[in-house]
C-alpha cells in the first residue's frame, strides 16, 4: 500500500507540472483560439536560459531562474504572440497550428545547435533528502514541486476569480464580442493571457528539468502530456488542465509501475481516445454546441 | 571546341566531387555515429576521439604515407538512419567503417559491411554482435559476454550479495546485458530480487526507483545507457535509495557523474576503458582530451581514439591499404602502446573480433571515479 501511495505522490507532482503547461494550453485556446503546438518546446526551452545565464553571465542559480522567467515572458509570450500569432491567425486557425508546429521545430533544433545535442544536469530547487509524511517517506524535493506547482495553480485561480483583470481575461475567454461591447480592452487581455503561459512553461521548466536533464528533445514528451491532459480534463476549462495533468501524472506513473514501461507513453494516450469517444468536454469541461 | 572544353570540365568537377576521387590522396574513414537523440552524449565522445587521434596519426606522416580523413555521418540514434548511412557510405568502397556505438545500430548494419567485406569497428557491447559469424565486425570495448561473468564475480565476493535487483534498458544493449548477467547470477546461486525493464529515452524515474525499493534485494544492478544512468541515480537518491548500486562502464562514465552530481557517489563497478585507469599513457591521453574539448572523455572517447589507431596497426601489418585485408590483420592481432602509442593499453582481437585486455573495477568517490581494483587480460 505503502509502494501505492508514493507511486500516487510522485504522479502528482509530475503531473502538477504537467498541469501548469496544460493550462497554458486551454488559456490561449478559449483567449485567442491558438493551439499551441510548440507548447512542449515552450517548457523546454527556459531551462536552456537559466543554464545560459549561469555559464555565460555568471548569474546564481536562482537569479538564473529568475533571469530564465523573465526572457521567457518576453520571447515566448510577448514576441510569439506579436511576431507569429496576430499575423497567421488572420489566416484561420489551420495555418497557425502548422506555424506553432514549425516554431516548435526551430526550437528544439536552435537549443540542440546553439547549447548542445547533449543532456544538461540542472540543480534542484529543493534540497533531495527524505522527509516522513504521516508515515510515509517522502523526498522534499516531490514535496517541493508540489507546493511550488500547486501554489503557481492557486495563485493563478485566485487572480482569475478575484480579481478586475482576471474577470476581464475570463469575459475576453467567454465571448470577447461582449467583452469589447462592455468596454474591456480585449486585445491587451489576450496580450496577458500570452504572457501569463509563458511565464506557466518556464515555471514548469525549471520543476522538471532537475528529473528529466535539460535536453533539447525534452519538449516532444512534455507538449504530449500537456495536449493528453488539457484533452482529458477540458480544454475550455482551467480547472479542466489541472485536474487532467494530475490524472496523466498519476495514470503514467501507475502505468509504469503496474503494466510495463513500455507501455506507459500509451497509457495517456489511451484514456485520450476513451475521453474522446465517451466524454468529449473532458473531465471538468463543458459541453459546446456549434452555432449553424 | 566549345563543347568538348565543357565536357572536359565537367567531367574534372564530377571527380572533384567524389569520395573516391578524393580518396586517393587521402584515406576517408566514414565514422556513422550517433550524434543528436538518446545517443549524443556517446557519439560526440567517440566522434572528438577520433578528431584527435587523426590529428596525431596525421601528424606523424599518416596511414602508409597518406594523410586521414573522418567523413562524420549523424545516425540519430535510428537504426535505420544508420543503415542508409553505411550503405551509402559502402558505395564509395571505404577502408573500413567506424561506428556505430548502440547495439542496435550496429545490428542493423553489421550485414552490409560483411557483405561488402569491408571491417566495421564499432562500439557496440551487446554480447552476440560478435557471434553472428561476421569476419569483418571489431569491437572497441568488451561486449557482455565478458564483462559480465566479471560483475557476477564481484556482486558475490565483493558485495557478498545474495539477491540482486536488475533494472535494464529494453534495447539490444540493455537486453543483452540483462541475459547475460541474469544467467551469471544464476549459475551463482544468486537469486534475482527485480527485474524491471525500462526504455531508451525515459526521463521518469520514479516509479522504476519506487518497483526497486519494494523488492529490497542486496544490491541494485542497473545497465542503463548514459543518459538515463543519471537520471536513474538522480531519481535513486531523491528517493533515498540505499542499497549498493553496482553496473558496467555506461554507469560509472564521467558524463553520468557530471549529469549525476553528487547522486553518482558510491556506485561501483566494472569498467573496460577510463582515463582514471592506473597506466600514464591513458591518463595523459585523458589530460590531452580534457585540454583540447574542455571536458573529461568517457570511455567512448577512448573507443574512437583507439579505433584509429586500431587502422593503422593493421594496416601496417597488411602492408597495403586494402579493405579485406586491414579486415584479416585484425583478426588474432595484438597491438601494444610500444609499437602504437596510440593503442594505450595493450588489446588482442580474436577470430570473432571481440577484444581482450586488462580491465578495473571502480567506485565513484566524491564525483570522481576511483580504481579500485586492475583485472588482467583472460588470455594471458
Amino acid at each position: 500500500m505503502s509502494d501505492f501511495f508514493q507511486l500516487v505522490i510522485a504522479g502528482l507532482a509530475t503531473g502538477a507540472i504537467y498541469a501548469l503547461a496544460a493550462i497554458g494550453f486551454t488559456l490561449l485556446w478559449q483567449t485567442s483560439q491558438t493551439i499551441n503546438f510548440a507548447q512542449g518546446e515552450f517548457v523546454m526551452l527556459p531551462a536552456f536560459f537559466a543554464l545560459a545565464a549561469m555559464k555565460f553571465f555568471g548569474f546564481p542559480f536562482w537569479a538564473a531562474c529568475l533571469t530564465s522567467i523573465v526572457v521567457a515572458v518576453l520571447l515566448l509570450g510577448m514576441v510569439f504572440k506579436v511576431v507569429v500569432v496576430d499575423p497567421m491567425l488572420k489566416q484561420g486557425v489551420l495555418p497557425l497550428v502548422i506555424s506553432t508546429i514549425a516554431l516548435g521545430i526551430l526550437l528544439k533544433e536552435g537549443a540542440k545547435d546553439f547549447y548542445s545535442a547533449e543532456a544538461q544536469p540542472f540543480p534542484y530547487i529543493f534540497p533531495d533528502v527524505m522527509v516522513e509524511l504521516a508515515g510515509i517517506r517522502l523526498s522534499l524535493s516531490q514535496v517541493g514541486v508540489m507546493v511550488i506547482a500547486f501554489a503557481v495553480i492557486v495563485a493563478l485561480q485566485w487572480f482569475l476569480g478575484r480579481t478586475r483583470t482576471g474577470r476581464q481575461m475570463q469575459a475576453t475567454a467567454q465571448n470577447p464580442t461582449v467583452a469589447r461591447i462592455l468596454g474591456v480592452p480585449v486585445e491587451r487581455m489576450i496580450m496577458y493571457t500570452f504572457l501569463i503561459n509563458a511565464g506557466l512553461a518556464a515555471m514548469a521548466s525549471l520543476l522538471i528539468s532537475p528529473i528529466y536533464l535539460a535536453k533539447f528533445s525534452n519538449g516532444e514528451h512534455l507538449g504530449l502530456a500537456a495536449f493528453v491532459a488539457a484533452i482529458v480534463g477540458g480544454f475550455n476549462q482551467v480547472r479542466g488542465a489541472i485536474a487532467g495533468g494530475l490524472l496523466v501524472g498519476i495514470v503514467d506513473n501507475l502505468a509504469a509501475a503496474y503494466v510495463s514501461t513500455g507501455y506507459r507513453q500509451a497509457v495517456p494516450l489511451v484514456l485520450l481516445v476513451l475521453f474522446i469517444l465517451f466524454r468529449p468536454q473532458g473531465l471538468l469541461g463543458r459541453k459546446e454546441e456549434r452555432a449553424v | 571546341m566549345l563543347n568538348s572544353k565543357l565536357a572536359g570540365a565537367l567531367v574534372a568537377a564530377g571527380l572533384l566531387a567524389s569520395p573516391v576521387a578524393f580518396a586517393q590522396n587521402t584515406i576517408v574513414l566514414p565514422n556513422i555515429i550517433e550524434l543528436s537523440g538518446g545517443g549524443a552524449t556517446v557519439g560526440t565522445n567517440w566522434k572528438n576521439g577520433v578528431e584527435m587521434a587523426i590529428a596525431e596519426v596525421n601528424a606523424a606522416g599518416g596511414i602508409l604515407g597518406k594523410k586521414v580523413e573522418a567523413m562524420v555521418v549523424d545516425t540519430q540514434t535510428n537504426p535505420g538512419v544508420a543503415r542508409a548511412a553505411i550503405q551509402k557510405a559502402l558505395d564509395d568502397k571505404p577502408l573500413v567503417i567506424f561506428g556505430p556505438i548502440y547495439s542496435g545500430s550496429v545490428k542493423a548494419t553489421m550485414q552490409l559491411t560483411a557483405d561488402a567485406e569491408v571491417a566495421q569497428i564499432m562500439g557496440g557491447e551487446a554480447g552476440d554482435l560478435t557471434a553472428q559469424g561476421s569476419k569483418y565486425i571489431f569491437r572497441t570495448s568488451f561486449g557482455q559476454n565478458v564483462s559480465m561473468p566479471k560483475l557476477a564475480n564481484y556482486l558475490r565476493d565483493g558485495e557478498k550479495a545474495k539477491s540482486v535487483a536488475v533494472v535494464y534498458v529494453n534495447n539490444d544493449f540493455g537486453k543483452g546485458g540483462r541475459d547475460a548477467i541474469i544467467k551469471e547470477l544464476g549459475s551463482r546461486n544468486i537469486k534475482v530480487a527485480a527485474d524491471v525493464s525500462t526504455e531508451a529515452g525515459q526521463a521518469d524515474f520514479a516509479a522504476d526507483v519506487i518497483k526497486l525499493k519494494s523488492a529490497n534485494a542486496d544490491a541494485i544492478f542497473i545497465y542503463l545507457n548514459e543518459e538515463e544512468s543519471a537520471r536513474f541515480l538522480r531519481e535513486a537518491k531523491k528517493q533515498g535509495l540505499n542499497k549498493p548500486m553496482i553496473g558496467e562502464t555506461t554507469l560509472l562514465g564521467q558524463k553520468v557523474i557530471d549529469l549525476a552530481g553528487d547522486a553518482a557517489n558510491g556506485v561501483k563497478g566494472h569498467v573496460g576503458l577510463t582515463v582514471d585507469a592506473p597506466i600514464p599513457a591513458v591518463q595523459a591521453f585523458g589530460k590531452k582530451f580534457e585540454e583540447k574539448y574542455k571536458y573529461k572523455p568517457d570511455h567512448n572517447g577512448m573507443k574512437g581514439y583507439i579505433a584509429v589507431f586500431m587502422v593503422k596497426a593493421a594496416a601496417e601489418k597488411a602492408g597495403k591499404l586494402d579493405a579485406k585485408a586491414i579486415a584479416a590483420a585484425l583478426h588474432g592481432l595484438t597491438i601494444t602502446p610500444d609499437k602504437t602509442p596510440g593503442i594505450l593499453m595493450e588489446g588482442t582481437w580474436d577470430e570473432t573480433g571481440e577484444i581482450d585486455r586488462i580491465s578495473f573495477l571502480a567506485e565513484v568517490k566524491d564525483g570522481k571515479q576511483v580504481i579500485t581494483q586492475t583485472l588482467p587480460k583472460l588470455k594471458q
